[in-house]
């Protein structure tokens, strides 16, 4: 079980999405999951060790490393990613659902069962709604844990066993503050190419259900 | 997740490049990720343990490698090869976009439609004419700006190409100038201007298939401006068999670059 399982799953999501969902499958795959994997994660692999206190009274940067990193950015960069891609499965369950439906009366229900049409228009929407959601949430989570999206490069910390307020450094301040705002800007992209394919999925559908009333009123 | 997949994804692309798009793409990934997988990031793996600062004071060490080293090389180059490979991604989608409208057509049972059945438009090799010509053009316009723009951030931050032996700091809590020694200073700089060769070269081989482009672009357009009905097909012939030798080639390379993962 590795990020491959995500990558399978959302190549499985790519079947069923619109153009704009495509897009946003490449942004996820290549700025995001490939940034994690290949970049961003050896930058944090050694925080803990690399956390210097000026102070020699053990488990004083325990503490204070516990203090100043409740959860490590790398480990909400990883959830963001996977709970983000989540919603998406709701649409390839209920791809799932109507192919079962049809084999199951053995007869041809739907005109195809992948199309966005009904049922699985609102899936769908309900699925960008929560994708959007969700990565608000955890912009705003990372924006109130650490205060900003800012690392300095020297925390005080004074909670027992520090004798005193102490200095203790960070590891590579300005590299993971360069992620972290590469990050928040494919935050970015995502929320804005999600509400544009709300909208225009929205758009699409409300043009094509006044066109059909208009063309049955002529008749 | 790793470089494998993005090998998986831009293979794809592969067959609707040109010759030199596929000389690019093999250049890419034999000499550029798989060095950076295979050798550079051992290289640089102990960057921050094994830089030493003749000071005792703690927290000093760390603010100096932070000083020095606002970006590590190898993230950096991690980031151009995500970027500069993303262009291709804008062909594969468009051709993706061309095979889906091409299904709909036949599914339609549209008598324009050629094909015998949808295996055949899923095999397709698409010409780089039209609109594919432009989204292509672009994507090779985009690779060049891209490689550009790491190198001089690159040249720009790090004040040139070599790796110093020894930096002096005297950054806040350093109690006063302290040496710092860099680890493995020439293995690096070996390292960098290696990589620093390569992109140069993928810049050129961008720059040719730019000019290769344009040069068809503009032959094309004076012989259809001075063209009559029989010489196209003469036209095609030849280039299908062009097709073929770039197929060829192509396979050939295909079997060389052998799928890694890191």
């Amino acid at each position: 079980m590795s990020w491959a399982f995500l990558r399978d799953l959302l190549s499985g999501v790519n079947k069923y999405s619109t153009g704009i969902g495509r897009i946003w499958v490449a942004v996820v795959f290549m700025f995001r999951l490939l940034v994690y994997v290949a970049a961003a994660e050896n930058i944090w692999k050694r925080e803990h060790d690399e956390f210097e206190c000026n102070i020699k009274q053990p488990g004083c940067e325990n503490v204070c490393f516990d203090h100043f990193f409740p959860v490590s950015h790398i480990r909400l960069w990883a959830l963001q990613l996977i709970i983000v891609s989540t919603p998406s499965l709701l649409v390839v369950f209920h791809v799932a659902y109507r192919e079962n439906r049809e084999k199951q009366h053995n007869q041809k229900l739907y005109r195809n069962p992948g199309k966005i049409d009904g049922g699985l228009l609102c899936t769908y929407l309900i699925s960008l709604i929560l994708k959007t959601g969700l990565e608000i949430f955890f912009l705003v989570l990372f924006y109130k844990l650490y205060n900003g999206f800012k690392i300095p490069r020297l925390v005080k910390c004074d909670i027992k066993p520090c004798p005193n307020t102490v200095d203790c450094y960070i590891s590579k301040p300005t590299e993971k503050m360069i992620f972290l705002y590469f990050l928040v800007a494919t935050s970015c992209l995502c929320i804005v190419l999600n509400l544009s394919e709300l909208s225009y999925l929205i758009f699409k559908y409300s043009i094509k259900c006044y066109l059909k009333r208009h063309m049955k009123k002529q008749q | 997740m790793d470089w494998g997949a993005l090998h998986t994804i831009l293979g794809g692309v592969n067959k609707h490049s040109t010759s030199i798009g596929k000389i690019w793409l093999t250049v890419l990934f034999i000499f550029r990720i798989m060095i950076l997988v295979v050798a550079a990031e051992k290289v640089w793996g102990d960057e921050q343990d094994d830089f030493v600062c003749n000071t005792l004071q703690p927290g000093c060490r760390n603010v100096c490698y932070d000083h020095f080293f606002p970006i590590s090389h190898i993230r950096l180059w991690a980031l151009q090869l995500i970027f500069v490979s993303t262009p291709a991604l804008l062909v594969a989608m468009h051709v993706a976009y061309r095979r889906h409208e091409k299904k709909r057509q036949f599914r339609k049972g549209d008598q324009k439609c050629e094909y015998k059945d949808i295996e055949e438009i899923r095999k397709q090799r698409f010409r780089i004419e039209g609109s594919l010509w432009w989204t292509y053009t672009s994507s090779i316009f985009f690779r060049l700006v891209f490689e550009a723009v790491f190198m001089y951030a690159f040249y720009f931050m790090y004040d040139g190409f070599r790796m110093p032996r020894l930096m002096k700091c005297n950054a806040w809590p350093c109690p006063n100038t302290v040496d710092c020694f860099v680890s493995r200073p020439t293995e690096k700089t070996v390292f960098t201007i290696f990589m620093i060769a390569v992109s140069s070269i993928c810049i050129l081989l961008n720059v040719a298939e730019l000019c290769y482009l344009l040069t068809k672009f503009f032959l094309r357009r004076s012989k259809r401006a001075g063209n009559s009905k029989q010489q196209p097909n003469h036209e095609n012939k030849e280039e299908t068999k062009q097709n073929e030798m770039n197929e060829l080639i192509s396979d050939s390379c295909q079997n060389t670059v052998i799928g890694f993962s890191s």
